[in-house]
C-alpha cells in the first residue's frame, strides 16, 4: 500500500460522487490511517460537475485538494475532459463508459472503462454506479482490505435506510468483480 | 431560559443519542461517545464542540460556505433545550448574541465574509459593554459579495477593526477539522475569561471538508457571571449591559481598563505552532488552511535542501509576537504564505522591525496556493538570498502575476 493515496471523484450532482468519497474516507477511519474528504460546494453542482477529493496517508494531511490523483474516478464527460490531464503518470483513470463517449488519449496512465451505469441498472441497483466505480477502486489499489469497506459502508447507510445495504454490497462486488 | 440557567452546561445525563447520525449524507454523525473518533465537516464538528462547551444559544443566517454550523444547530440545539434561531439579518443575529451574552449565557452566532461585515456593529457593542460571545468566519473571497471559495481576506478585519472604537478581540485560527472543535471550545472559555467576543476565523475549506476527529467532552461547570443581567429581584445590586458614555473620562477610563486586558492578554495568551523552525534559515509564516499547505512546501524544500521551517499562528490576536521575535535570532529570512494580497505579512514586518527579509507569497479570490508555488517561492527567496538570481523580489504573489 502506497504511503499516500490521492483520489479525485467527479461527474454530476446527484451521482452519489460525495457518497462514494465518503466511503473511502470512512475505510481509511477505520484503518486508523490520516483521512481528508473535500468536497466541491458552490453553482457548479446544481447540474454541472461536482466532485469530490480523498486523501489517505499515513502522514498529517497537507492540503486535502487532490490536485494531483493517483486515482480519478469520472462519471461524466466534462469531468473526464477537466480531469484526466491531472492525474500522475501511471496513475489509474476509471470511467463511467456509459456516460463517457470519448476518452482522451493517454499512454501513460491505465484508463479503466466500466460500463457502470448499465451494470447497476442490469443488475436491480439502479442510482448505484458510484458504488459499482468504486468496487473497481478497491479492487485496482487495494486501499483496503474489503472487511473494512464493508464496515465503512454499514456505518454509512443510515439506520433508517438499513435496506439499502444489500444492494450497496451487491454494487460493491459487482465492480470488483468486473 | 430561565434566569438560574446560564451558569450550568447542559446535564450530560440528558444528552441521551442526541443527532442520530445522519450518515447518508455529508451531515456526519452527531457523536457523543467522548474519544470515538468519527469524520465531521468542519462546520459541524464547530457547531457540535460549542454545544459540548455550553453554548445554549445559537442565532444564525444562511451563507455559503458556512450554512452547514447553522443547520447542525437547528437540529441540535432544541434536543439541548437551548436556542436556535434563524434571524432575520446578520445585524439582528449579532444583537440576539448581545442580549444572549448579556444575560449570561453563552451565545454564538457564524456567518461567511459578507456576513461578518454586517456583524461589525453588534461585535462593537459587545466589546464596549465587555461582554463575551463566540463569532464564526468561514471566509470567502472577497471585497463585496466576492465569490464562494475559500479565502483569509478578512485577516485585516478580524485583527485590526472589525468595528469602530478602540478594542480588539481575541482571534483564533484553526488549521484543521480537530482545531475547529478544539478552538471553539477555547473560544468561549476565553471569552468568559476576559469578557471580550472572540473570533474563530476559519475558511471554505475546513469547514467544507471531513476529517477525523475526538469532539471535546461536555463542560463541566461554567463560569459565575455576577454581572449578568439576569434578574436580580432586588437582592442584589442591578447589572447593566451598556457601551454608551458620554461623560469622555468615563468612557476613557473604561477604555484604558479595557486596555490593561488586552495587555494581559497579549502577555499570556499568545499561540503558536512551530514545525522544523529550530535550524531554519527560511522561516514561513501561514495560518488556518494556508498553514497546511506552507506545512507541505516545507516538507518538499526540505527533501532539496532548503532549511525552511513553519511558524503557525493560532491565535491571530493577539499576535504570536514572541515566537517571530525568537525566530529572527536564528532565520535568515520569512516567508508569509496567505489566501489574501498580503495582511498577515505586515504584522510579520512589524515584529521582524527590518530586521531580516520578510517575502509574501498569496492566491486570493478563492484560489487555494499549491504546496508546488508555495515551493517556488521558497526556492525563490533562497535564491535570493545567496545572490544567484538578483531578481528575486521580496514580493511573490502568485495568481496576480
Amino acid at each position: 500500500m502506497a504511503d499516500q493515496l490521492n483520489v479525485l471523484l467527479a461527474g454530476f450532482g446527484g451521482q452519489g460522487i460525495l457518497f462514494a468519497g465518503k466511503l473511502i474516507a470512512e475505510a481509511g477511519l477505520i484503518d486508523g490511517r490520516e483521512i481528508s474528504w473535500l468536497p466541491s460546494y458552490g453553482p457548479e453542482m446544481r447540474g454541472g460537475t461536482a466532485n469530490c477529493s480523498v486523501c489517505l496517508s499515513d502522514e498529517p494531511i497537507g492540503s486535502p485538494l487532490v490536485l494531483e490523483p493517483d486515482v480519478l474516478v469520472a462519471m461524466n464527460q466534462p469531468s473526464l475532459d477537466k480531469f484526466i490531464g491531472q492525474v500522475v503518470p501511471g496513475g489509474t483513470v476509471i470511467l463511467d463508459s456509459v456516460m463517457i463517449a470519448t476518452v482522451p488519449e493517454r499512454d501513460d496512465v491505465t484508463i479503466i472503462e466500466l460500463p457502470a451505469t448499465r451494470l447497476a441498472e442490469d443488475a436491480g441497483l439502479k442510482g448505484l454506479a458510484n458504488v459499482v466505480l468504486l468496487g473497481r477502486v478497491l479492487k485496482e489499489t487495494g486501499f483496503c482490505a474489503a472487511e473494512t469497506l464493508d464496515k465503512a459502508l454499514q456505518k454509512s447507510v443510515s439506520p433508517k435506510r438499513q435496506h439499502l445495504l444489500e444492494p450497496n454490497r451487491k454494487a460493491l462486488s459487482l465492480g470488483a468483480g468486473g | 431560559m430561565t434566569p438560574d440557567t446560564p451558569n450550568t452546561a447542559g446535564t450530560p445525563d440528558t444528552a441521551g443519542t442526541p443527532g442520530t447520525p445522519n450518515t447518508a449524507g455529508a451531515a456526519g454523525a452527531a457523536p457523543d461517545t467522548a474519544g470515538e473518533k468519527v469524520l465531521m465537516k468542519g462546520n459541524e464538528a464547530i457547531a457540535e464542540a460549542a454545544i459540548r462547551a455550553g453554548c445554549r444559544c445559537f442565532f444564525g443566517y444562511p451563507i455559503t460556505p458556512q450554512t452547514e454550523v447553522a443547520a447542525y444547530m437547528s437540529k441540535r440545539m432544541p434536543k439541548e433545550g437551548g436556542t436556535y434561531l434563524q434571524a432575520e439579518s446578520e445585524v439582528a443575529a449579532i444583537n440576539m448574541v448581545y442580549g444572549a451574552a448579556s444575560a449570561g449565557v453563552r451565545a454564538m452566532t457564524s456567518s461567511s465574509s459578507p456576513g461578518v461585515s454586517l456583524k461589525s456593529e453588534g461585535i462593537s457593542y459587545m466589546a464596549g459593554s465587555d461582554l463575551p460571545g463566540v463569532i464564526v468566519n468561514i471566509q470567502r473571497g472577497g471585497p463585496g459579495l466576492g465569490g464562494i471559495q475559500p479565502s483569509q481576506a478578512d485577516y485585516w478585519q478580524a485583527t485590526k477593526a472589525i468595528g469602530h472604537g478602540d478594542f480588539h478581540m481575541i482571534v483564533l485560527a484553526p488549521s484543521t477539522v480537530q482545531e475547529m472543535a478544539d478552538s471553539v471550545f477555547d473560544a468561549f472559555d476565553l471569552a468568559d475569561k476576559y469578557r471580550t467576543p472572540v473570533m474563530v476565523l476559519a475558511d471554505g475549506m475546513l469547514g467544507q471538508m471531513m476529517e477525523p476527529v475526538v469532539m471535546p467532552g461536555r463542560i463541566a461547570e461554567l463560569p459565575d457571571k455576577p454581572w449578568a443581567t439576569n434578574g436580580h429581584k432586588g437582592k442584589r445590586e442591578r447589572t447593566v449591559a451598556n457601551s454608551l458614555y458620554l461623560v469622555p473620562e468615563e468612557l476613557e477610563r473604561r477604555n484604558v481598563e479595557r486596555f490593561d486586558r488586552y495587555n494581559a492578554i497579549r502577555a499570556t495568551e499568545q499561540r503558536v505552532e512551530q514545525y522544523l523552525v529550530e535550524d531554519a534559515e527560511i522561516v514561513l509564516v501561514a495560518f488556518g488552511a494556508c498553514a497546511r499547505i506552507a506545512r507541505s512546501a516545507v516538507g518538499k524544500a526540505r527533501e532539496k535542501g532548503i532549511k525552511a521551517g513553519l511558524i503557525r499562528p493560532v491565535t491571530l490576536w493577539p499576535f504570536p509576537a514572541d515566537a517571530i521575535d525568537a525566530a529572527v535570532r536564528s532565520a535568515t529570512a520569512f516567508l508569509t504564505v496567505e489566501m489574501n494580497m498580503g495582511q498577515m505579512v505586515e504584522d510579520v514586518r512589524l515584529v521582524v522591525d527590518g530586521r531580516r527579509t520578510v517575502g509574501f507569497f498569496g492566491r486570493t479570490g478563492g484560489v487555494i496556493p499549491t504546496p508546488a508555488e508555495v515551493l517556488d517561492a521558497i526556492e525563490r527567496m533562497d535564491r535570493g538570498m545567496s545572490g544567484d538570481d538578483c531578481s528575486a523580489e521580496p514580493e511573490h504573489m502568485g495568481g496576480a502575476r
